[in-house]
């Protein structure tokens, strides 16, 4: 069962890099808005970038979607729920931005 | 080895041969289909969030209402209960001894009752300062999101504690594992819809 300790080994590894890594974003985006690091347009900026770097670790490090073949449906279907999001989102805020802008 | 290179751990169970490889990759694969369904609710509400963030009517905003220290705390505990679940999920596929399995997800039950406990709090905070669902739209549809998280995670709990029963009544067996597994990426799914919510929500609510 050596192998398999080294597996566990080198998953725990994984699992706990994700979380380094978590932290650390979560730490930086916290900070960023706690400190005002910059004006307020830029500071939105980064949290959201932090963001979406820390979805992907999520994703990477937790729920093990990678670019192998064994998550590649998971992969496939992930993209294509964020493209559909994408759309509805931001069609959304663009529908009613523009509506509120007409309204006033 | 390299055919479980990257795969999700937990995926031998009992036999690791190819066949009941593939029948976990299906079975997991339809739960990835609830939970992006699931995305999509979160998506539209966070949508309806952006767009009501304006209308305050007066009443409270973002700014005067949320709070740092307690949404940082919350953060680390759902990232916490993420890493102990994982560990369990290793645990599971490793075969260690039970207790140790049944250790790792009380620990992660411990953290999301702590999240929702403190979440409550917040609410709570929330409503002696006026800030009730009915005060304006901008609340509405705060209090519509984030607290569909919390039962989120309120289901994700009583939902561990099914399994640890069944850990306990079942043992380990294909049914139990498959399960176990589903539950992990229900858990660190609802991390994914929190980094949203303290980005999109509470950090954006408190840049000044």
């Amino acid at each position: 069962m050596t192998s398999s300790k080294a597996d566990a080994a080198r998953e725990v590894r994984s699992y706990a890099i994700g979380y380094l890594l978590a932290l650390l974003l979560t730490g930086f985006a916290f900070g960023a808005v706690y400190w005002r690091v910059a004006s307020a347009t830029t500071t939105f900026g980064i949290v959201l970038g932090l963001g979406l770097v820390q979805m992907v670790v999520h994703f990477r490090f937790f729920l093990h979607i990678t670019l192998g073949k064994s998550s590649r449906a998971d992969l496939q279907l992930i993209l294509f729920s964020t493209l559909i999001i994408a759309l509805m989102v931001s069609g959304t805020l663009v529908i009613l931005f523009n509506l509120h802008h007409r309204m006033m | 080895m390299s055919a479980t290179e990257g795969a999700h751990p937990g995926l031998n169970i009992a036999h690791p041969h190819a066949q009941a490889q593939e029948e976990t990759e299906t079975a997991l694969f339809g739960f990835w289909v609830f939970l992006m369904s699931d995305a999509v609710i979160f998506a539209l509400l966070f949508a309806t969030y952006g767009v009501m963030l304006p209308a305050t009517v007066g009443g409270p905003t973002p700014a005067t209402v949320y709070e740092i220290g307690p949404a940082f705390l919350e953060t680390l505990i759902l990232l916490t209960s993420s890493f102990t679940f994982g560990l369990a999920s290793i645990a599971m596929k490793h075969d260690a001894p039970r207790r140790r399995i049944l250790g790792w997800m009380g620990a992660t039950l411990v953290l999301g009752l702590a999240f929702l406990a403190l979440e409550v709090r917040d609410f709570m905070t929330m409503f002696a300062q006026g800030a009730i669902p009915m005060r304006s739209g901008y609340l509405s549809s705060f209090f519509a999101l984030v607290p569909l998280h919390g039962l989120h995670v309120a289901a994700g709990c009583l939902w561990l504690v099914v399994m640890m029963a069944q850990v306990v009544v079942f043992g380990l067996d294909g049914r139990v594992r498959i399960n176990t597994l589903r539950l992990g990426l229900f858990w660190h799914f609802l991390d994914i819809i929190w980094i949203a919510l303290f980005s999109v929500v509470y950090l954006q609510g408190l840049i000044r």
